[in-house]
């Protein structure tokens, strides 16, 4: 750590503004990072992290303020402008084209040539060095669609190495990554700090920020709260700067009183991907679904929910037999999913709020056919105060939204349809602290209204926090069932979820 | 307001091309000529009494001629017995009077052309009959563009696009395209045609046009929908699926009619397209009526809401519960249908089918959507915004039509006025809020 020593920032961003239409995302923000440390970024969802980094990738501009690199302005207007400042700037979407090779994406718009050509050879030989750098063992002619998240994150960083990036910033890079991949991003950070580059790190997961980063800088509503060294902040002074309050746990007590069989699944079988799957669900329970990823869990829930056909299986709701041919069936049965993927599968981001939370429920919103928009928007006037939905008013587009507000909407649209038995697939990802613990509120609420929950999630505590009983699949199949007690561990979990062999 | 205007936009280009084009076209309206006269003599007939003399006098021009010509006959026809044309010199005038005077029937207005009015003979004539009135017609500005006639014609040449544009404006909603419905316009005349012809020819009655008229639209409607069901059960792409179907139909139209064009069908197959009832054009009433109906059908319908659902996110809307390949099938059948009707109305309005109709249609059509606001990639946009994309691109050539600007230097403009409207519209969404995909 060399920060603080007076000597110039690497990087600097001094009162920075920026407004869009109806919102000042950003009031007067500082930050400076300096070479060899990392900085992690954090703030609850809308907070202004996002576009603040946009501004260093060049996708927005600043409305007032300077950004200084070395001690000198820039302006960086576009992505290659970012580049030639030597910022590098890795987004949860990924900037690779899924058809080109690994190699071909690490050089694309950078190509080298010999007399005019491509000289894929030479790329090859190239990528090779900078993939070893960071540890990543793959094949330079593998094409990026083919590669685990995990990989495709890794091609970005040697990417951003292929350039001399002095400044890597990654906007939650753990938020799509296993345990153990994210140990490896950590290892892939630590070295880059190593080597002098600053790295700014934005994540939710308060975890990881103790183990990867030096420094610390608190942004809320747009505007600067503070910053600190990692080891000197405890938590709770941390959450209390992030969300304006303390939280005095991360997930909320709640009495279980479990009833009749909501849901039950037998011998469900699709491909490779899930194997002879049989688990019951009743009402008031919240089972958690946890194993690595693609080890079936989302697949397992997609057959139930009807989004893929399955091979074979039945399934049974409040203990009668329903044919599941299409999402449209399972919802008519009773059961309603919230998929992993909120923009892709979850909204429709460029319509409203209003519009996407009457989507499932317009047939009891129309009479005959005809829409009834009064007793719409009435609904939504309840639903958005009883969880607390920050909008502008019911037209405001969706894709404006911040990540949780808009896993709030997707809430809303399924508990206004009211289903015995909701499937939550990774019902906090990209959350802040805040608002994951209404949602975990939410989940209670409805176990206690008598619905069957089950819950995909990735993150341990969250499953060990919420369930009452902990499924555990594998490669398909489920390996193992566990009562969740206080004494249960993440490794009780983890033992069941790994493979013996694989466990490098 | 501000909504209105960004739902809207597109209606502020119209009008400010509206007027431009109603001040281009402005000239001054001469007190002579046979327009003076029809504006004239309503005036007259107000004031006088059936059997009250009048003179009607113009000078040996052309255009004063014309002008006495005019009034004599609009005048007759209002019913005054007692109309004298005088065309020549001041001298003839005076010798008519004489002679009038000398009968006792002197007369009791002048109706003069704008040139008459300086000749000195008249003040003298008023000395000797103070109750004479004079009465000429004032000069007026008139735009060629606004003249009703003019403006009726701007909707006869847009409607058959517009009446297909309501379809294409579905499907392009769902993030699709149909590239068939210049050939389901020929089709759609061919066929409808081919069976007036077939029961009973020009001797036909009225109902043989409606039975023409119904199987061409359900026939379009059927090859419509079948493309739909080709998008939405083996998820064929719109563009080839619809660009093989255009094939398909254009031959066939064709083949049915080896070529040639249709003329034995009732005269009375004109009245849509060429009609009016009750003082309005059939046509506009067909533009009124099937934009209401959908736009209410778009804005206030469960099936309105789901069309926009399945072009916003169509895996969203699946996993909503939304009837997802229903809802494309049936997109594509309006589609048909809307070209079939729109065929029925352009064989009306020429009283014959050719299989050569409707070629590049589809693309006028497209442009009306798209200029309208409507989003190509799906999910946004508006029926009313449709018609008046359908609107600015008619006003556009008919404009230029009135300007005298030649047919190729026309399609260099239309085409530069499209580009223009959609980077219009691109700045306009990009000024109002951000980026929805972010």
């Amino acid at each position: 750590m060399n920060q603080a020593d007076g000597s110039t920032p690497l990087l600097e961003m001094r009162g920075i503004q920026k407004r869009f239409p109806g919102v000042h995302a950003l009031k007067d923000v500082n930050l400076s990072l300096h070479g060899g440390e990392v900085l992690a970024l954090l703030g609850e969802n809308g907070a202004g992290k996002s576009t603040l980094i946009k501004m260093l990738g060049g996708a927005h501009q600043p409305d007032g303020g300077e950004i200084l690199i070395d001690g000198e302005a820039v302006e960086i207007h576009s992505a290659s402008d970012a580049q030639k400042a030597g910022i590098a700037v890795i987004y949860q979407e990924f900037n690779l084209v899924p058809e080109l090779t690994v190699a071909e994406n690490l050089f694309l718009g950078r190509e080298k040539t010999r007399f005019g050509f491509v000289d894929s050879a030479g790329e090859k030989e190239q990528a090779l060095i900078w993939l070893k750098r960071i540890g990543l063992d793959i094949d330079p002619d593998e094409k990026c669609g083919q590669l685990t998240v995990a990989q495709q994150q890794g091609v970005e960083i040697a990417k951003a190495l292929t350039f001399d990036a002095r400044i890597l910033v990654m906007d939650e890079p753990s938020a799509v990554l296993t345990e153990q991949e994210v140990e490896r991003l950590f290892e892939v950070v630590k070295d880059l700090r190593e080597s002098g580059i600053g790295v700014i790190y934005i994540s939710h997961r308060l975890d990881e920020i103790d183990v990867v980063a030096d420094r610390l800088l608190v942004l809320r509503d747009g505007q600067y709260i503070g910053e600190g060294v990692v080891s000197e902040t405890d938590r709770n002074t941390l959450i209390k700067m992030m969300v304006g309050r303390s939280l005095e746990d991360e997930f909320p007590p709640r009495e279980v009183e479990v009833g009749d069989e909501r849901l039950r699944v037998d011998g469900l079988n699709r491909g490779r991907s899930v194997k002879d799957v049989s688990f019951s669900v009743k009402a008031g329970e919240i089972v958690g679904f946890s194993g690595l990823v693609g080890a079936g869990r989302t697949e397992t829930m997609r057959l139930i929910a009807g989004a893929d056909r399955r091979d074979s299986g039945s399934i049974h709701i409040n203990g009668e037999s329903v044919e599941i041919e299409s999402p449209r069936d399972a919802i008519a049965a009773g059961v309603c999913l919230l998929s992993e993927d909120r923009k892709g599968e979850g909204l429709v981001l460029g319509h409203s709020a209003v519009d996407n939370f009457a989507l499932p429920n317009l047939v009891r919103f129309s009479n005959r056919g005809w829409l009834d928009q009064k007793s719409t928007r009435d609904e939504f006037g309840q639903y958005r105060k009883d969880i607390s939905l920050k909008v502008s008013g019911p037209d405001q587009t969706v894709g404006e939204l911040s990540g949780g507000n808009q896993q709030k909407v997707v809430l809303a649209k399924w508990l206004a349809r009211n289903t015995d038995v909701i499937l939550f697939d990774e019902p906090t990802r990209g959350i802040d602290v805040g608002a994951k613990f209404e949602i975990y509120q939410l989940m209670n609420r409805l176990a206690a209204e008598g619905k069957a929950i089950v819950m995909v999630s990735s993150e341990m505590p969250e499953i060990l926090g919420m369930s009452d009983r902990i499924l555990v699949m594998r490669k398909g199949h489920l390996v193992g069932e566990i009562d969740n007690t206080p004494e249960t561990t993440q490794a009780d979990i983890l033992a069941m979820a790994m493979d013996q062999e694989s466990d490098t | 307001m501000k909504k209105l205007l960004s739902n809207y936009g597109m209606v502020l280009v119209l009008i400010a091309l509206c007027l431009l084009f109603s001040l281009l076209t402005m000239k001054q309206e001469g007190s002579t000529g046979s327009a003076a006269a029809e504006r004239l003599s309503s005036e007259v007939v107000s004031i006088v009494a059936a059997d009250d003399g009048v003179f009607v006098v113009g000078a040996a021009k052309k255009d004063s001629e014309g002008f006495a010509e005019m009034a004599t006959e609009r005048l007759e026809k209002a019913g005054l017995t007692k109309v004298q044309k005088i065309v020549g010199t001041p001298r003839d005038l005076r010798q008519a009077w004489d002679q009038a005077i000398d009968d006792g029937a002197a007369p009791k207005v002048l109706v003069v052309s704008g040139d008459v009015i300086k000749w000195t003979v008249l003040p003298s004539l008023q000395e000797n009959a103070p109750a004479l009135r004079v009465m000429m017609p004032t000069e007026q500005l008139t735009s060629d563009f606004l003249k009703r006639s003019n403006l009726l014609a701007i909707v006869d040449r847009i409607v058959v696009i517009a009446v297909i544009a309501i379809g294409m404006t579905l499907v392009i909603l769902t993030g699709g395209i149909d590239l068939s419905v210049g050939s389901l316009i020929a089709l759609s005349a061919v066929i409808g045609t081919l069976i007036m012809k077939a029961m009973g020819g020009l001797e036909g009655g009225w109902w043989v046009v409606w039975v023409g008229f119904f199987v061409a639209t359900l026939a379009c409607g059927l090859i419509g929908g079948l493309g739909g069901f080709l998008v939405a059960q083996f998820r064929v792409a719109p563009f080839i699926t619809t660009l093989a179907i255009m094939m398909v139909t254009r031959g066939a139209a064709f083949m049915l009619t080896g070529g040639f064009s249709i003329y034995q069908v009732p005269e009375t197959m004109t009245w849509l397209g060429q009609g009016s009832t009750m003082g309005i054009p059939n046509t506009v009433i067909v533009l009124v009526v099937l934009y209401s109906v959908a736009h209410v059908f778009m804005s206030h319908t469960r099936f309105g809401r789901y069309i926009y659902a399945v072009g916003g996110n169509e895996e969203a809307a699946r996993l909503s519960g939304v009837p997802v390949k229903g809802i494309l099938i049936f997109v594509y059948l309006v589609g048909g249908l809307c070209a079939g009707f729109g065929g029925c109305i352009q064989a009306s309005q020429l009283a014959s089918g050719a299989p050569n109709l409707g070629m590049m249609f589809e693309l006028y059509v497209i442009a009306a959507v798209v200029v309208g606001g409507t989003s190509l990639s799906g999910g946004s946009g508006r029926i009313v915004g449709t018609l008046i994309g359908a609107f600015i691109i008619s006003v556009i050539q008919n404009g230029m039509n009135l300007l005298g600007f030649d047919s190729y230097l026309q399609q260099v403009v239309l085409g530069a006025v499209i580009l223009f409207a959609v980077l219009l519209d691109k700045a306009r969404q990009r000024g109002s809020g951000r980026s929805a995909k972010a």
